[in-house]
């Protein structure tokens, strides 16, 4: 393996285990189109950054903040209805992200943004990683029994003195936190993929969900690995190639389903 | 201790702003049991929505005097979601602070010990979506016998519990009742409610409060239920029979 390779595996692992740990929760709240919302409508902050020459994590934060307000805000409006008001939004956010990277002046960078460039991650990129999986998983293990009252029984979770709206808001920065990480890796596109396939993947095939963030991460780890080397041997892009792997998994997962 | 374990003072509650129950004025003294009676929609889990916290009153106010302890309708619970009999009877040990950390033995022991007295030691590891809706309804009382709560709070306990379960659930009932806990149970029984110290009768409003002989008159009966019942005077005592075949079915309030 190159060192190039390296360092993208390593990305997609660290990054991508994270993901597929938070992914649980994700599903187990219905967030799964919040999250895709979020995840495509912080491309004008990628866009914006890769323009600006500062790092792409701080665009991607910042893309995902604005992108999480006009959402909000589209999405109240009761004449438009929450559906069709965060599809507007998000297709407008992408519009204005396409928009941006190819006026005349700026790199042709837009499909690095849209699909991701593992082989391409910095030091940056590579201690993001590791500080979110660090960090993240820390904030997942103290949060698992709050968390796990929350997704099975709001009213109960009031009731034993938990507050679920904390909890819900929490995860929410917890799945923006790891979208404005993993983008980097797999693109605004490609990056839901971390965080849904792997739950998808492990769902009915483990006990409590202790047992399903660990074996999120794993398959999601697996899949990172074994993404990057499908890239490497057969010369697919990269960021694709995980993000296939980690839909194949999910696949597999549901076929063997009883 | 001093003064109610429960009270209720010029209650109104709701959704968005948009009124569900008013007009709801009690005051329970520890160690009492009352049955909440009322059709569906009539403001029975709403008012324990806010006696929990989890809905601020419009106006008036709600005071329990400890944390009470809650069992909300089953149809409330994830039946998908990954957990076992076993973890929902330790979800009461949060009630007691360090969510943050693993349960400890002592929770453990209070959890499989409460399974046991609720007849569900041997499906501990059952996961719950995979209970029956008996089992599913006692499995979420091992988890408010675990938080041991002086108050608990159940809604419709009764609602889809075959009779072997509704047996333990009252024999359960009559324990607590002897350890001095003061329980609110809301049920569709009217006849049932007679064996309660008190009874309020709810339908968008407070209809009546008070010792069932009292409460459970011909007027407080038509103006909870309406032309739900069919009365049938004998010796001066007011009998019920309720006409809806679908109590088990019906829709329950958001």
């Amino acid at each position: 393996m190159s060192g190039i390779e390296l360092r993208a595996t390593l990305e997609v692992v660290l990054a991508g285990g994270f993901c597929g740990a938070l992914g649980f929760w994700v599903l187990g709240e219905r967030l799964a189109y919040a999250g895709e919302s979020l995840s495509h409508g912080l491309l004008p902050g990628l866009v914006l950054a890769a323009l600006a020459g500062v790092p792409l994590l701080l665009g991607a934060a910042g893309g995902a903040l604005a992108a999480a307000a006009l959402i909000a805000l589209a999405a109240r409006d009761p004449r438009v209805g929450p559906d069709a008001g965060t599809a507007v939004a998000v297709t407008g956010l992408v519009g204005l992200g396409t928009l941006l990277a190819l006026a005349p002046e700026s790199p042709q960078r837009l499909a690095e943004l849209l699909f991701g460039d593992p082989l391409g991650v910095s030091d940056g990129d590579l201690i993001a990683a590791a500080v979110l999986l660090a960090a993240g998983g820390a904030v997942l293990a103290a949060l698992r029994r709050p968390l796990t009252v929350t997704a099975f029984d709001p009213a109960g979770a009031s009731a034993l003195g938990l507050k679920p709206g904390v909890v819900r808001l929490t995860l929410l920065a917890l799945m923006a936190a790891a979208i404005a990480v993993t983008v980097q890796g797999l693109g605004a596109l490609l990056v839901l993929a971390a965080l849904v396939a792997p739950p998808v993947a492990v769902r009915g095939h483990v006990r409590g969900p202790g047992a399903a963030m660990a074996a999120g991460a794993a398959v999601a780890a697996a899949a990172g690995v074994a993404g990057i080397q499908l890239s490497a041997q057969a010369g697919t892009a990269a960021g694709a190639s995980v993000a296939l792997v980690l839909c194949a998994a999910a696949a597999l997962g549901a076929a063997l389903r009883r | 201790m001093t003064g109610p374990a429960l009270e209720a003072e010029r209650l109104t509650v709701g959704y968005g702003g948009r009124p569900v129950l008013g007009g709801v004025s009690f005051a329970v003294d520890p160690g009492r049991t009352v049955c909440v009676l009322g059709p569906n929609g009539g403001g029975k889990t709403t008012l324990f929505r806010a006696l929990v916290g989890e809905l601020e009153p419009l106006e008036g106010s709600v005071r329990v005097t400890a944390r009470p302890a809650y069992v909300a309708q089953t149809e409330r619970t994830r039946l998908d979601f990954p957990v076992s009999a076993l973890d929902v009877a330790l979800m009461g040990a949060l009630a007691h602070g360090r969510w943050w950390l693993p349960p400890r033995r002592a929770d453990r022991a209070a959890a499989r010990a409460a399974l046991d007295r609720v007849g569900l030691a041997e499906a501990a590891g059952t996961p719950f979506g995979e209970l029956s809706g008996g089992q599913r309804q006692r499995a979420l009382l091992a988890r408010a016998l675990v938080q041991d709560s002086p108050v608990l709070l159940l809604d419709e306990p009764m609602a889809g519990v075959d009779p072997a379960s509704a047996q333990q659930i009252d024999a359960i009932f009559a324990e607590l009742r002897g350890e001095g806990r003061t329980l609110l149970v809301s049920s569709h029984d009217v006849e049932g409610a007679r064996g309660f110290d008190l009874v309020l009768c709810l339908n968008g409003r407070q209809v009546a409060f008070g010792p069932p002989h009292q409460a459970l008159d011909r007027a407080a009966i038509e103006a909870t239920y309406g032309r739900e019942l069919i009365m049938l005077d004998e010796t001066g005592a007011a009998r019920a029979v309720r006409m809806s075949h679908h109590e088990h079915h019906e829709h329950h309030e958001p």
